[in-house]
């Protein structure tokens, strides 16, 4: 059982790939600094499938389930007497297909970049980034204790600032990257106010002691209440706000689509596969105590995923940016994670939805990464982002078209691809716990495979456009991850995720519900239907029905206008109400009270200063006159 | 001669040889020379101080040493130190060499400019080995004038008015101080018997409430003053915008935190009742200075007056832990300190070195600088970094320790406030990345500025230095940590006498 200690190495070994390409990474050649970075990982992907298939099929957790292991831990700071930091790593079902994930992925990414990023200045800054971006997410999700978890949840944080910045002579490129870390800042900031009124009431950082329910979390449930909601549902909510940011749901949504100016291979990895899903795997990982102590909690995480993802897919049909109409399908599809942890249970069949949205984590890392790549190698063919710039490709590059269209199938829920058996036990879930949420789900499948056929429809079919320089397939580095990950799209789904990741670690029976399979297919067909007329021949459709909705079109075209709110708070009521006068108000009134004193001494010694003026008559004439005062005194007062 | 007293003698020693050379371009080398022994020596201390603790030596100061130079006010020459004062010495002596660096190529009165920068340095390192009041006091002062003729002589702008306005001010600080002072000395044996300023010794008995009401807040304001206490904090961002780059960092790095040291080795550890009391209404002025502090240094458009309204935050939060009054929360306001002192004379040399090759300090003035100059643009982002508390950096350390202390107080109000204090991460996070994403990033602006030199050695060594103590600190903060929290244990215990909690 002990002797996982090896795990260590899974996210020391590219933080130490990031110190030598950041310090040393000018002195080498840049393809040697690619390579490395990329045999790195390599090297510890290898490592995560080992401790993938020693932990699952090691046959020691047959019995009761699987159990939480602690394969190293250390104490990093010590807080108070109870309290303190630890940096370690944490074996369970979650993490250890994280770091299946997250290795699989952040590997065919730093394949395909050899190839997509290939001459461009900074090379070996690149890979240095995608070092640290890969130890942060590591670290993140190997977590011990909650703390360990901000403190990675910061580091991805600056990792994708720096990527999503990477061409930083571009403005648009810096101001994605600073909003994306302002906001999600202001995120982190309700993470830790919950870290701190959550370890405030139960004196501990570490899960297992968190997440057990005989633990300190749980007898906390029933304790001081505060507006009507007990603490504990107030730190999960606050917590809950942290993943709300990471992961792009709604209102913290806007820096998702802007981020979009990194580099490709980053908005797959990044910004796709793994990054973004950490508010789920947050959310996963506190969830026996949003389930047991705080369910109102619970219900904010359903609502607020259903809502994402419906708003998402309303926006991403309008949207003409390839890769934007991905981030927004980015959002909509964790809006969906977010909804089937929301409405699961806890324990046996209960959790389903818990299962089904570790399961939809998983396949949906695979195809979206697969689309954000093939996505790179149409812009690299192209040099353009926008999809009224292309059609017709399918002539032109026949391994992205058929990797492209294998991805859409899946995310439109098609079966037998994976996308199809994730999503299918997400609805289910949704349909024993809430009606409402079930309905909006399904109305969110139909959109999505609308909008993303009316994506593969104006990119490889509709009309002929003529290009300046004849678009030709990109290089095997970039296509051949292209192809495994569409091979990971088709047969993820086949993975017992019932049997291996649940809520409480034991095995459940789950089948597949053909009352909520066959209308779901049904659904996407029709979307796709859809798309098909609207796109597949260039015809004036589109305009009407665009023309049709008038308002909901232009609204939604502009993304509701969120940005603008945004906008408004930072740089009017910030910048303007509160700053500027704070900053007028310190110089004008506290350092002028200051000089004021100054003043003021100085005025007075000006006018007192006669008295010592150093004139011998002057002093007679005081000192008389004092005289024939006291004597007057005297005589005529005092007797 | 005891190791305590070399770190008085050395300096000295120092200055006494610049003023004999004759050759002037020594003149620096004898500086870095000096404040280099001075560096190992530190080095030395925190290393016999560790040996010491771990051989179960459990005395509240180590290497005490006691000579009586004025009898009839019974003011000795004492020395001690714990684990703070280590740490406040191993920050002067990082800082000090860094600053030295910095000014590698100050022309004007060469010698005169070194002079002062080390006597000010001597002053620091006094004040950090003291523990009589009065010495305590002196040491305080002899770093406090210097300071004057640094910004007055050598400075930019309106330097007599900042030097003016600067020294003005700490005295006022000074007054009230030396007010509370003797007020501590003559309620320092309410018993009857001889008077003393010897901390060790004032710390046993128990000052008079009535007295502790009048003398805390003057010893709390009047160090409070040099640690940035609002709204008695407009001396900084004037004084930091006229000095010159190292003494800039010496000022924000190293003498802001006699402040916070004073305020906690004086006025909290002496009059914890009085400081229970009060601490309401520092505890708000504190609060507000961190919040403060952070939305000025938004608008701001020279480099210096952002940092300096930066301080004013980072050095309110040091304020406010300490009034915090547990053991997490002042480990955190020690870790503030060193974490400050390191980053913001980073900064300051810095925006110093970006300075002298644009000769301007308003952001709008300069753009893209990375592509131009990228070894000092990427320290400038790792100084950001570690001030918008960046955790692996010390500046994250330092805060969530203090968060995290801060919300263990019992009373709600305490801890809404500190809800308040952690709001500043965010205000920070957006001027940090305002000035790196104008200056830094972006097309380059300014044709003028396309062919500056990077980075010279020396001014790569005093960036290096620092930016090895920020990250060695931020990597792990474990020792000391550790090292600070058992120095606060004598402390602890004497508040949880008073509220046990």
């Amino acid at each position: 059982m002990t002797n996982f200690g090896y795990t260590i190495w899974i996210p020391l070994l590219p933080f130490l790939m990031f110190l030598l390409l950041g310090l040393a990474g000018n002195k080498l050649k840049a393809k040697l600094s690619g390579l490395l970075g990329t045999a790195g990982l390599a090297v510890i992907t290898i490592l995560s499938y080992f401790t993938a298939y020693k932990y699952f099929f090691g046959g020691e957790n047959a019995e009761e389930g699987f159990q939480k292991i602690q394969a190293f831990n250390t104490v990093w700071l010590n807080l108070t007497d109870k309290l303190h930091i630890d940096l370690g790593i944490l074996l369970d079902p979650i993490s250890v297909m994280m770091l299946v994930v997250i290795t699989t992925v952040s590997l065919m990414v730093h394949i395909y970049s050899l190839g997509y990023m290939k001459g461009e200045k900074g090379f070996e800054r690149f890979f240095a980034f995608l070092s640290l971006f890969s130890f942060s997410m590591l670290g993140l999700v190997v977590a011990t204790n909650i703390f360990q978890m901000y403190i990675f949840w910061e580091l991805v944080g600056v990792s994708s600032f720096l990527l999503i910045g990477f061409y930083y002579t571009k403005p648009s490129a810096v101001r994605a990257s600073k909003k994306a870390f302002i906001v999600t800042r202001f995120a982190d900031l309700g993470f830790l106010i919950g870290i701190l009124i959550l370890s405030f009431n139960t004196k501990t950082f570490d899960f297992i002691t968190l997440t057990d329910p005989s633990g300190p979390a749980f007898s906390q449930s029933t304790s001081a209440a505060f507006m009507g909601l007990s603490v504990m549902t107030w730190s999960m909510i606050f917590i809950f706000m942290g993943g709300v940011g990471k992961s792009a749901m709604f209102p913290f949504h806007v820096w998702l689509p802007d981020a979009m100016e990194g580099p490709t291979p980053v908005s797959a990895l990044i910004h796709a596969a793994t990054m973004v899903v950490a508010g789920v795997y947050l959310v996963a990982r506190m969830f026996p105590i949003f389930s047991l102590t705080a369910p109102v909690a619970l219900h904010v995480v359903a609502y607020v995923g259903a809502f994402s993802s419906l708003f998402a897919a309303i926006i991403a049909c309008t949207q003409t940016d390839i890769k934007r109409v991905l981030a927004y399908s980015t959002m909509s599809q964790i809006g969906y994670m977010m909804l089937a942890l929301g409405v699961s249970g806890y324990g046996g069949h209960e959790g389903l939805g818990y299962m089904a949205s570790m399961f939809h984590l998983f396949t949906h890392a695979m195809f979206k990464a697969l689309l954000f790549l093939g996505a790179g190698a149409i812009i690299h063919a192209v040099h353009s982002n926008d999809m009224t710039d292309m059609g017709g490709l399918r002539k032109y590059l026949p391994i992205t078209h058929m990797t492209f269209l294998i991805a859409c199938l899946t995310i439109a829920g098609i079966p037998p691809l994976s996308g199809f058996f994730s999503k299918d036990e997400i609805l289910a879930a949704a349909l024993h716990s809430n009606k409402l949420l079930f309905a909006v789900e399904y109305l969110v499948a139909g959109l999505t495979a609308f909008y993303m056929f009316r994506l593969y429809f104006s990119i490889f079919w509709g009309k002929d456009t003529h290009y300046h320089h004849t678009p030709h397939e990109a290089p095997f580095t970039m296509t051949i991850p292209l192809m495994i990950l569409a091979v990971g799209s088709i047969v993820t789904g086949f993975i017992p995720f019932n049997e291996l990741v649940t809520s409480d670690g034991k095995p459940f029976e789950s089948e597949l519900e053909l009352m909520v399979a066959i209308p779901s297919v049904l659904v996407a067909l029709f979307g796709i239907g859809f798309a098909y007329l609207l796109y597949f021949k260039t015809n004036g459709l589109p305009d009407k029905v665009a023309g049709f909705f008038k308002y909901g079109y232009k609204w939604a075209y502009n993304k509701f206008y969120i940005d603008e709110v945004y906008i408004f708070v930072t740089k009017q009521v910030i910048f303007r109400y509160i700053s500027t006068p704070i900053a007028w108000f310190d110089r004008h009134v506290v350092d002028a009270t200051m000089n004021l004193i100054a003043s003021t001494t100085q005025n007075v010694s000006f006018r007192i200063r006669d008295f010592q003026s150093g004139q011998i008559q002057k002093y007679a004439f005081v000192f008389i006159t004092g005289a024939v005062m006291l004597a007057i005194l005297f005589i005529y007062f005092l007797n | 001669m005891d190791i305590l007293s070399l770190f008085v003698v050395i300096p000295v020693l120092t200055i006494t040889a610049i003023l004999f050379l004759k050759d002037m371009k020594q003149v620096r080398v004898v500086s870095a020379i000096g404040m280099g022994v001075q560096l190992v020596l530190a080095a030395v201390l925190i290393y016999m101080y560790l040996t010491a603790r771990h051989s179960g030596n459990t005395d509240e100061m180590l290497f005490v040493k006691d000579y009586i130079w004025y009898k009839s006010l019974n003011i000795h020459y004492a020395i001690g130190v714990d684990g703070i004062s280590v740490a406040m010495i191993g920050l002067t002596s990082i800082v000090v060499i860094a600053g030295i660096f910095a000014s590698w190529e100050v022309e004007y009165l060469r010698r005169e400019f070194f002079i002062s920068l080390i006597l000010l340095a001597t002053g620091v390192f006094g004040f950090f080995i003291s523990i009589d009041l009065f010495t305590m006091f002196l040491f305080y002062e002899l770093a406090v004038i210097p300071m004057y003729l640094l910004i007055g002589i050598w400075g930019t702008g309106p330097k007599e008015y900042s030097a003016m306005k600067l020294t003005l001010m700490l005295m006022g600080g000074s007054a009230l101080l030396l007010l509370g002072l003797l007020g501590i000395y003559f309620n320092s044996a309410p018993g009857g018997g001889q008077l003393t300023f010897n901390i060790l010794e004032i710390s046993k008995i128990t000052i008079p409430i009535a007295a502790q009401r009048i003398f805390f807040p003057l010893t709390f304001v009047g160090f409070g003053v040099l640690g940035a206490l609002f709204p008695f904090h407009t001396w900084s961002p004037d004084g930091h915008a006229s000095a010159p780059t190292a003494v800039s960092m010496l000022h924000a790095g190293v003498l802001m935190k006699l402040g916070g040291y004073g305020a906690f080795r004086v006025a909290i550890f002496l009059m914890p009742e009085a400081a229970k009391e009060l601490s309401w209404i520092f505890i708000i002025l504190t609060a507000t200075s961190v919040v403060y502090g952070a939305f000025g240094a938004i608008v701001q458009k020279d480099l210096k007056y952002i940092n300096a309204y930066s301080s004013v935050s980072h050095c309110g939060l040091v304020l406010f832990a300490i009034l915090m009054m547990n053991k997490t929360a002042m480990n955190g306001a020690v870790l503030q300190m060193i974490s400050h002192g390191l980053m913001t004379a980073l900064f300051f040399a810095l925006i110093g070195m970006i300075y002298g090759r644009t000769h301007t300090r308003l952001i709008s003035e300069m753009g893209g600088l990375m592509k131009v100059i990228p070894f000092l643009s990427v320290c400038y982002v790792i100084a950001g970094l570690a001030s918008l508390g960046l955790p692996g950096l010390s500046g994250f350390v330092a805060e969530m320790t203090i968060f995290v202390g801060a919300f263990q107080h019992p009373e709600p109000f305490y801890r809404g406030v500190t809800i308040l204090a952690v709001s500043s991460i965010v205000i920070t996070a957006v001027y940090i990345l305002r000035v790196v994403a104008i200056l830094l990033l972006g097309p380059t602006t300014n044709d003028h500025f396309t062919h500056l030199p990077d980075a010279k050695w020396y001014e790569k060594i005093s960036v290096v230095t620092l930016i090895g103590a920020v990250a060695a600190i931020g990597l792990a903060p474990l020792w000391l940590s550790n090292m600070i929290g058992i120095s606060l244990q004598p402390i602890v215990t004497k508040i949880l006498a008073i509220t046990p909690f």
